[in-house]
């Protein structure tokens, strides 16, 4: 969790951030919405909403294509996402920078271009316990193709990944390792930055999955030291359907494309294609244009906000939400890091997550229940589902004051 | 809250903390496995045919309560019916739970009509169907099905 002074918590203003957040007035079953889902999909600031409909009222055309005045401003726009990308992320070069759909998107180019390329018979892929599935079975498509073997780094009770072994499993053959910067059904914070180390001096790249992490923490991939870092827009405020994949250029120069078509090609004849230059090479196809641009109005939204500040918000609802969910009788949270973000993952003795999920949807508060994407957790911790509250910029003590209030609906009604 | 009444009226609640023949069964004729992979539900249905009737009907498993007070009343509405009588009835409680109440309430279901509830809460009708998929497979001598694949 971030290290904020406790001057700053004090000057963030949660209620201004509310104000910001058009859906926070809405109703459910007849409730104020206490909206705790983040983590699978964030609210839009006006900011992100406004962004996106400036698109298609005022300079939408399609882009790097046609020399008219709103195609420039289209391609100016997108491009400028991009550079705000690049900076967010602290990576070197724009051209690092690739659009996609999302992190599901990113990895599996990634699986499917550096993997196919370097993973051969016999070979290793690591990845650990916590993973999400976008993160596991893209990895499991190319060890099946390739007669490689998918390694898995165990975590312990906590939830935290054992780096003893984890380190142990790196070996010769390791080709490719894939982590999860935060956890996503238990909130753990991975020490990326010593397992890239770790990774490193046995020579094999590491690709993070940042899904969960550019919401809650500052990145910085050139200190993380990172090969690859994937993010989804809509986890950060933005839209789905625009994410990222940051990737060193030397790797992404020596990658092989992906999907082919408009956009990814230099020039084209029956007897050979040249491809496009980085980043184009992979983003074939007309992208999501105004979704792209708006994301580079949710990058502007959570750094004029205060990336700190977020997480310094975060974290004293964290700890508050913790203290009041554990006091609660048969309460028990599932992810306990000592490094933990934005996830309180519980179970309630002798009542199913699902139940839990519908009471507290009749009192407006959402929050998600089942596996996660996440079966091996579940599996690790022999449950088949937990009921998670993930917290986001516009939370307050009072919802999870909600949520336990909630809590206590719920054992009302399957008590005794 | 009075939806929520709704939903989980006290027959539920009742069945889902003491579920009527919760046990596996010596001599099936016939059982099959039931999961939802959405919230890893999994639930084995037994049935005992005498000739066309079911004899005696049982389930094991974890579920939540819907899914577990619809197995147990299920076993309890089952017993004594014929193959064809089972699976007509099936399809009058599916078309309970997949309509909204204001439709008014099915015909003939007796006890079973409680679940009119879970039609006004659609992300819930796989966990009440999944016992009687179950149970129809187990009587077509089907090994396994899926809330994602009916």
């Amino acid at each position: 969790m971030s290290a904020a002074t406790p001057a700053r918590t004090r000057l963030y203003d949660v209620k201004a951030v509310r104000e910001a957040f058009p859906i926070l007035r809405t109703t459910v079953h007849g409730k104020p919405l206490v909206y705790l889902d983040n983590a699978a999909s964030a609210q839009k600031p006006r900011s992100v909403i406004e962004a996106e409909k400036a698109v298609y009222e005022s300079y939408y055309s399609n882009v790097h294509r046609g020399v008219h005045q709103l195609s420039v401003l289209s391609t100016e726009a997108y491009e400028a996402a991009r550079t705000k990308v690049r900076d967010f992320l602290h990576a070197r070069e724009s051209r690092e920078i690739i659009f996609l759909r999302g992190t599901t998107e990113a990895v599996n180019l990634v699986a499917q271009t550096y993997g196919r390329s370097k993973v051969g018979a016999g070979d290793e892929v690591l990845i650990t316990t916590l993973e999400h599935h976008s993160n596991i079975v893209p990895w499991q498509l190319l060890c099946e193709e390739k007669g490689a073997r998918l390694r898995v780094a165990p975590i312990n009770d906590a939830g935290e990944v054992d780096l003893d072994a984890f380190e142990r499993l790196l070996s010769p053959r390791t080709r490719m390792v894939a982590v999860a910067h935060v956890s996503n059904a238990l909130g753990t914070i991975n020490p990326v930055k010593q397992m890239v180390e770790m990774a490193h001096r046995r020579g094999a790249p590491v690709l993070i999955d940042g899904a969960q992490g550019v919401p809650h923490l500052r990145v910085d991939v050139a200190e993380m030291g990172c090969d690859f870092y994937a993010f989804s827009g809509h986890k950060v405020y933005g839209p789905s359907g625009a994410g990222v994949l940051y990737g060193r250029a030397e790797l992404l120069e020596a990658m092989p494309p992906w999907q082919g078509g408009g956009e990814m090609i230099a020039s084209v004849t029956f007897e050979k294609t040249t491809y496009n230059v980085l980043p184009h090479k992979f983003e074939a196809g007309t992208p999501n244009i105004a979704g792209v641009i708006a994301l580079g109005a949710a990058i502007d939204y959570v750094t004029d906000l205060g990336l700190e500040a977020i997480a310094a918000h975060e974290h004293d609802l964290l700890a508050y939400g913790t203290r009041a969910l554990t006091a609660i009788p048969g309460l028990r949270l599932v992810g306990t890091a000592r490094e933990k973000a934005g996830v309180l993952s519980f179970v309630l003795d002798g009542i199913h997550p699902h139940d839990i999920g519908t009471v507290l949807d009749y009192e407006g508060i959402a929050v998600r229940t089942g596996h996660h994407c996440a079966q091996p957790v579940m599996e690790r911790f022999g449950l088949p589902a937990t009921t998670r509250a993930s917290l986001g910029c516009f939370n307050t003590r009072e919802e999870i004051d909600a949520l336990v209030g909630g809590l206590h609906k719920v054992q009302e009604v399957f008590g005794g | 809250m009075n939806e929520l009444r709704e939903l989980y009226q006290e027959v539920i609640l009742d069945h889902s903390k003491r579920p009527r023949n919760f046990r596996e069964m010596e001599g099936a004729s016939g059982k099959a496995e039931g999961f939802n992979p959405l919230c890893g539900d999994q639930a084995t249905v037994y049935v005992r045919l005498e000739g066309d009737v079911v004899k005696d009907v049982s389930f094991k498993g974890a579920g939540c309560s819907i899914s577990t007070a619809s197995a147990s009343m299920m076993t309890e509405a089952l017993k004594g019916k014929t193959r064809a009588e089972a699976e007509a009835l099936f399809e009058r409680f599916h078309a309970l739970i997949t309509r909204g109440r204001s439709e008014g309430a099915a015909p003939d279901l007796g006890k079973l009509a409680v679940f009119s509830g879970v039609g006004e809460c659609p992300v819930r009708v796989k966990c009440a169907s999944l016992p009687w998929h179950t149970v129809k497979a187990a009587l077509r001598g089907e090994g396994q099905v899926s809330t994602e694949q009916t």
